[in-house]
């Protein structure tokens, strides 16, 4: 019972930081309609970010303030001069975006590698690997303050997306392009600051990741992996879906690598993956209509 | 009639060319890049037949790339039958898993497909690195060459690469070719005119995965060597395969071609650091700095490729023989019509 317990802890901590990656994925898909294939990459750059800093001696969670913000106008600037320029491109295949973020992701992971090389670096803090127990559970305090972290972002995105007029323009844009531009709203400011928020939040997950995994260059492709996953599972351009997304993700991983092995970790997700394409194409914005 | 005759002339000349390329060129290098610009123009044929003609972009190529090759590999390791055989039969392979595929994701539309089609990839690359007794897992499959000469090869991937263009030419000016295209420019009207779309969508997933499932197989009897990251790689082969389809032009029939030869040549290029131009120019310069250039650029090799992708979509986003016209006008300052 204790073991299963503490699966499922670690399942739905671990699901936190996923949510927080599905959401910057989900607003850029929702809206723009396009995959973006550097998403990992973006927060694997926001790992170093993090892991540079903290060569200097500042805190990973003070580093989300400078990692957030570079991030943001890094986002901000590939849309505005890689991606919306092929908007206005007369071009057979739509997917030629796809296909640009795959690039972008690749120039990404290689500067990166450049500069750092291929080696594992890890961010060390004090708290890395204490641990705390409620019962004969235990809690990493790390993953505990990310998850934390992970709720307080959704929910102010969650706010932000509902309350504010920005927000209500993304989400018009990401209803119908056309309809938003007819109806006076910059939709292609609003892509671009889209991709933005994307990108900074995606910043955020991997600094609240980075004190307790190993940071490498080659970390983005299996995040983008997840990334998707969790989108395709909460439903393209729902907030709440991709929380419900992420956590399922967590918990299916943690569930498949106690009772299957560690090596069935990934093989879990992209089953979650394909079943739910097949019998649920909406995700789980089809069940709570939210 | 002189419409058609020119229309054959300049393919059939080209083909005599590269027919004859190795009574001059004996340097095994060249002729190792030549087969796999040849390999390279098989794969390219069946991305656009799928990707350019029919719409749906396929960003797991490597899935039926290592179907075949994996097809090969294991016939030879287990029951010790020539990997030849997988030539012929690593394409089948390679459509038994891409129709049950396809008839489950073709109601899946546009980017849901190319995403569905990377998790295929993904899945089957996870399974051969788990199934360890049967596929030697992380180790790979080595087998012995069967040929040490690389000329048999040449031919052997010449005749692919012609068989596979002939085809292509074949099928996109028969009835279905103009089915595909029409579910390519919409498809809710091709269903409105009675065109099964789902069947016509299987059918050119099916062309495209068996000729895939051939150039793996080619490349275990080429290179005897695979293992699930080589073959089932997402850039080295699923991104390689529409960059080739794309940097020479989507929806054409020389496009991957073209698009094939530029490819190779480049990786080649940054992964040898100009073949060797830089290191050369150090060594008779006695310039540390231009020998360190040299092995800047061969790490960088990758970078460079990511710079290109970016660079060939913002710029041609229809491929050089889609742009054709545009580049004519715009760097050889000629009029289009002319």
């Amino acid at each position: 019972m204790d073991v299963f317990l503490q699966t499922i802890v670690a399942g739905v901590l671990k699901g936190g930081l996923y949510a927080l990656i599905g959401i910057g994925m989900t607003l850029i898909m929702g809206v723009m309609g396009i995959i973006n294939l550097a998403h990992g990459q973006l927060m694997m750059l926001a790992m170093y970010v993090t892991f540079v800093l903290s060569t200097m001696g500042v805190d990973p969670y003070i580093a989300l303030f400078i990692a957030m913000p570079l991030l943001f106008l890094l986002g901000v600037a590939i849309q505005k001069f890689l991606l919306n320029p092929l908007i206005k491109a007369d071009t057979i295949l739509p997917e030629n975006q796809v296909l640009m973020t795959v690039g972008i992701g690749m120039v990404v992971t290689e500067i990166v590698r450049f500069i750092f090389t291929s080696d594992y670096k890890s961010v060390t803090t004090t708290y890395s690997e204490r641990t705390f127990f409620l019962g004969n559970i235990s809690f990493s305090v790390a993953l505990t303050i990310a998850f934390a972290i992970a709720l307080a972002f959704t929910g102010a995105m969650f706010w932000f997306l509902l309350k504010t007029d920005l927000g209500r323009s993304i989400r018009a844009t990401a209803q119908d392009k056309d309809a938003a531009t007819l109806m006076g709203v910059n939709t292609g400011r609003i892509t671009v600051i889209t991709f933005g928020l994307g990108s900074g939040l995606v910043a955020a997950a991997g600094c609240l990741l980075a004190p307790v995994y190993y940071v490498f260059p080659d970390l983005g492709g299996p995040f983008t992996a997840k990334a998707f996953i969790i989108t395709i599972l909460g439903g393209l351009g729902s907030t709440v879906g991709a929380i419900f997304g992420g956590v399922t993700l967590g918990l299916a991983e943690s569930l498949g690598a106690t009772y299957f092995g560690m090596e069935f970790e990934d093989i879990v997700g992209l089953t979650i993956f394909i079943l739910v394409l097949l019998f649920l194409p909406g995700g789980f914005k089809r069940l709570t209509k939210v | 009639m002189p419409q058609a005759a020119k229309r054959n002339l300049y393919p059939l000349g080209f083909l005599v060319l590269v027919a004859g390329l190795p009574l001059v060129m004996r340097d095994n290098y060249y002729l190792h890049l030549m087969i796999l610009f040849l390999m390279w123009v098989v794969i390219g044929s069946a991305w656009n037949l799928i990707a350019g003609y029919t719409g749906q972009v396929s960003f797991g190529d490597a899935a039926f790339f290592g179907c075949g090759a994996y097809t090969a590999g294991l016939l030879s390791f287990h029951l010790g039958v020539s990997p030849w055989w997988g030539l012929a039969l690593g394409g089948f392979t390679a459509v038994a898993v891409g129709l049950p595929f396809g008839w489950i994701c073709f109601r899946m539309r546009g980017a849901y497909f190319a995403l569905a089609t990377l998790a295929l990839n993904e899945v089957l690359r996870q399974g051969a690195t788990i199934a360890e007794k049967f596929t030697g897992g992380m180790v790979g499959i080595l087998i012995m060459p069967s040929f040490t000469s690389k000329l048999p090869y040449y031919y052997v991937a010449l005749a692919m690469a012609a068989a596979s263009i002939s085809s292509l030419r074949w099928v996109v000016r028969s009835k279905p070719g103009y089915y595909f295209v029409s579910i390519r420019e919409d498809q809710d009207a091709a269903e409105s005119l009675g065109i099964n779309t789902h069947l016509y969508k299987m059918l050119s997933l099916a062309y495209a995965a068996f000729w895939t499932g051939i150039a793996g197989a080619l490349y275990m009897n080429y290179m005897g060597f695979i293992d699930p990251h080589v073959v089932f790689s997402l850039h080295d082969i699923s991104i390689m395969a529409i960059l080739v389809g794309i940097v020479g032009g989507v929806g054409t029939v020389y496009g991957p071609a073209v698009g094939a030869f530029l490819m190779v040549t480049v990786q080649e290029m940054f992964r040898s650091g100009f073949f060797g131009l830089f290191q050369w120019l150090g060594a008779v310069s006695g310039s540390e700095s231009l020998a360190k250039v040299a092995v800047v650029l061969t790490q960088a090799h990758v970078l460079g490729f990511g710079i290109l992708v970016v660079l060939v979509i913002l710029v041609l986003p229809n491929g050089i023989v889609g742009d054709w016209p545009k580049i004519r006008k715009r760097v050889f300052r000629l009029d289009a019509g002319t």
